[in-house]
């Protein structure tokens, strides 16, 4: 091989030619591009032009095509130019690119206030979207629980408690730990600040109420869109992805009927167990803080969490958690459904499944203690 | 030939599980030539592809590219190694995230440092040696035939300039005309640029006018290798069924 690409200014006869030389490949991509950019500025002008490539020592498609966009631009430059001295080898290749038409070089997308304004109106569009979408999904797999009760032998079961171990017993563990340690800051932060004003022992109060109210199915639920809710949207996604789902359809099932009822109807079952036992394992929590840090031993905690807790507030957490499992299985299957062609879109879709559902949680815990409020429980 | 070995394939073995996919398998592949793979479908021709180019953990048996024992050589010579090759997956293994112009400039950008211009250009030049419009460059992988999606992945493959390309069916998925188009490619390849080829395929019509020459897979070995002519001249009844079947003999009239 003999090295760095050359391409030589020589004098033949009357004209001008250009004599290419060493190796033009990928590797020398760079240099061979300022070489020839230098060459047709200084060649503008010229009558006729000979490139003159017999000694180059070899050649590739990226030598190739600059041979040929030398060329192209001598050419334009008003001059007569030819390629000569091709070996027979190397003339398919150069008549490979002589078929590549020029490109014009595409701007990027710049950045502008128009197109602010416009991403704003979309996303505005995109929230009714989804929300017509998941009006439509509701529906959906209201037609399908029905088409299920007129036939129960449709119903996949199997699948049903494969999912229900999958987000329910699964969980189990990590829901326990958390909401245990939840329950345990709770009734820290109670007693040290209610010791300011000798109410320690309100906080039992406290915690009961608002671990069987409030706090144990909102964390619940929050750690099923986290954990539940997003599995559900990568597997329909990549179901999707994989023309799953449109092979499903052919084959006269209906997707929601058979991937999506089964899992909802798994979350409907797991997350109100999994709300149940976070707020015991939350109690559990506080009372051993209460009794170690605080100094409440367990028998005066129960009784006064006998005291101060009525099943109001155990039913009132516990009506609101089907609903909460309704809306995180209903987003992740909607987002699911949406996931397009690549593996970023699935990625977006996912996230965008966990972050909604966690929204909606929050917004319908909100919407709930208005009513508990209004109608006085 | 076996001195100008580019590819040394020696005694490797593969087991998934308790199944033995490859058994003891030579094989040499010598620099310039254009090997075609055949053999039954789930042989283990795509396992021996992948094997070869490290995808794959070997129970035993040594693989050496470009002169490197691909088993012992550090981390760095296997890069500069794999910098060499070229692939082509069996599902095209295009990024779904980026578009066909990005998924063809991702090793240039990387391997390159080349004007945004000539890298377009550069792209255009291969989408057309695989036969394809400029109009497709912007499009996302999701968006293109299953035959298109098989010519983007080769152009992907041929981006760097590769001294090997590995092929995983090339043509399959291809309009005959489209078949043929990339025949006299793969041909025009390794004329101009001496390009070795490892080529897994089914299509007889590939094997007779691109394949230099050509190995049989059976039983986790390589049961025949040679020329077109002594493959059709072989008494082994699976080659017999292969070269001799209907589909062959429609071909040869
Ligand atoms: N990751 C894997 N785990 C387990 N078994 C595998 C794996 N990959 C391949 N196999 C098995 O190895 C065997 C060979 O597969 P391979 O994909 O190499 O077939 P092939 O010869 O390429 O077939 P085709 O012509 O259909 O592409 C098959 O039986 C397959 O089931
Ligand atoms: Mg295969």
């Amino acid at each position: 091989m003999s090295g760095e690409p050359v391409l030589e200014r020589v004098t033949v006869g009357g004209g001008v030619a250009l004599r290419a030389s060493g190796v033009w490949t990928a590797q020398y991509a760079h240099v061979i591009e300022r070489m020839i950019d230098t060459a047709e500025k200084g060649e503008r002008g010229q009558v006729a032009v000979l490139i003159d490539v017999s000694k180059v020592a070899k050649l590739d498609t990226f030598g190739a095509w600059l041979i040929e966009r030398l060329r192209r631009g001598l050419v334009e430059g008003g001059s007569d130019s030819r390629i000569a001295g091709l070996s027979d080898d190397y003339s398919s290749l150069v008549d490979e690119v002589r078929r590549v038409a020029s490109v014009a070089v595409t701007p990027a997308p710049r950045f502008s206030i128009v197109g602010m304004a416009e991403n704003v109106g979309r996303s505005v569009v995109d929230i009714a979207d989804m929300m017509v979408a998941l009006a439509g999904m509701t529906g959906a797999l209201v037609v399908a629980f029905g088409n299920v009760l007129r036939r129960p032998a449709t119903f996949r079961l199997t699948s049903m408690v494969h999912h229900v171990e999958q987000v329910g017993w699964r969980a189990v563990p990590i829901i326990m730990l958390i909401t245990f340690l939840i329950g345990c800051i709770i009734a820290q932060q109670g007693l040290f600040h209610f010791r300011q004003f000798g109410a320690d022992v309100f906080v039992v109060d406290m915690l009961g109420v608002l671990v069987l109210r409030e706090i144990g199915v909102l964390i619940v639920a929050i750690m099923v869109a986290g954990r539940s809710g997003s599995a559900y949207t990568a597997e329909l996604g990549s179901m999707k992805m994989r023309e799953e789902i449109d092979a499903l359809r052919t084959m006269g099932f209906d997707p929601v009927e058979v991937l999506i009822l089964p899992r909802i109807l798994a979350l409907l079952v797991a997350l109100p167990c999994l709300a149940f036992i976070g707020a015991m394992s939350a109690l559990y929590g506080g009372g051993m803080v209460a009794w170690l840090y605080g100094g409440v031993d367990p028998d005066a905690f129960l009784s006064r969490l006998r005291e101060s807790i009525s099943i109001h507030h155990f039913t009132v957490g516990m009506i609101k958690a089907p609903f909460m499992a309704l809306v995180i299985g209903v987003v992740a299957s909607v987002e699911g459904l949406l996931v397009e062609g690549s593996a970023e879109s699935l990625g977006q879709h996912t996230t965008a499944s966990v972050v909604k559902s966690i929204f909606f949680v929050i917004v319908m815990d909100g919407v709930f203690a208005i009513f508990f409020a209004s109608i006085g429980i | 030939m076996a001195d100008d070995a580019i590819i040394r394939v020696r005694d490797v073995s593969v087991q998934f599980g308790s199944r033995r996919v490859l058994d003891g398998l030579h094989l040499d592949v010598g620099r310039g030539e254009i090997l075609g793979f055949v053999g039954a479908s789930g042989a283990g021709k795509s396992v021996l592809l992948r094997t070869i180019i490290g995808l794959v953990p070997r129970l035993g048996g040594t693989v050496e590219v470009l002169g490197t024992d691909m088993g012992t050589a550090d981390a760095a010579t296997r890069r500069g190694v794999e910098r060499r090759w070229g692939v082509l997956f069996q599902h095209g293994a295009l990024f779904s995230s980026l578009s066909v112009r990005q998924n063809i400039q991702f090793p240039l950008r990387e391997y390159l440092n080349v004007s945004p211009r000539l890298l377009d250009e550069i792209t255009l030049a291969k989408l057309a040696m695989v036969g394809l419009k400029p109009d497709v460059a912007g499009r996302f992988p999701s968006e293109l035939s299953g035959g298109m999606i098989k010519r983007v992945a080769l152009a992907r493959a041929l981006a760097l300039e590769p001294e090997i390309v590995f092929l995983d069916e090339p043509t399959s998925g291809l309009d005959p005309i489209g078949a043929g188009d990339f025949d006299e490619l793969v041909r025009t390849l390794q004329r101009t640029l001496g390009l070795t080829v490892f080529m897994v395929t089914h299509d007889l019509d590939s094997l007779h006018t691109a394949c230099d020459r050509i190995a049989v897979l059976g039983d986790g070995k390589v049961i025949a290798d040679g020329t077109m002519s002594d493959m059709l001249a072989s008494q082994h009844p699976w080659l017999q069924a292969y070269f001799h079947g209907p589909r062959a003999r429609a071909l040869a009239s």
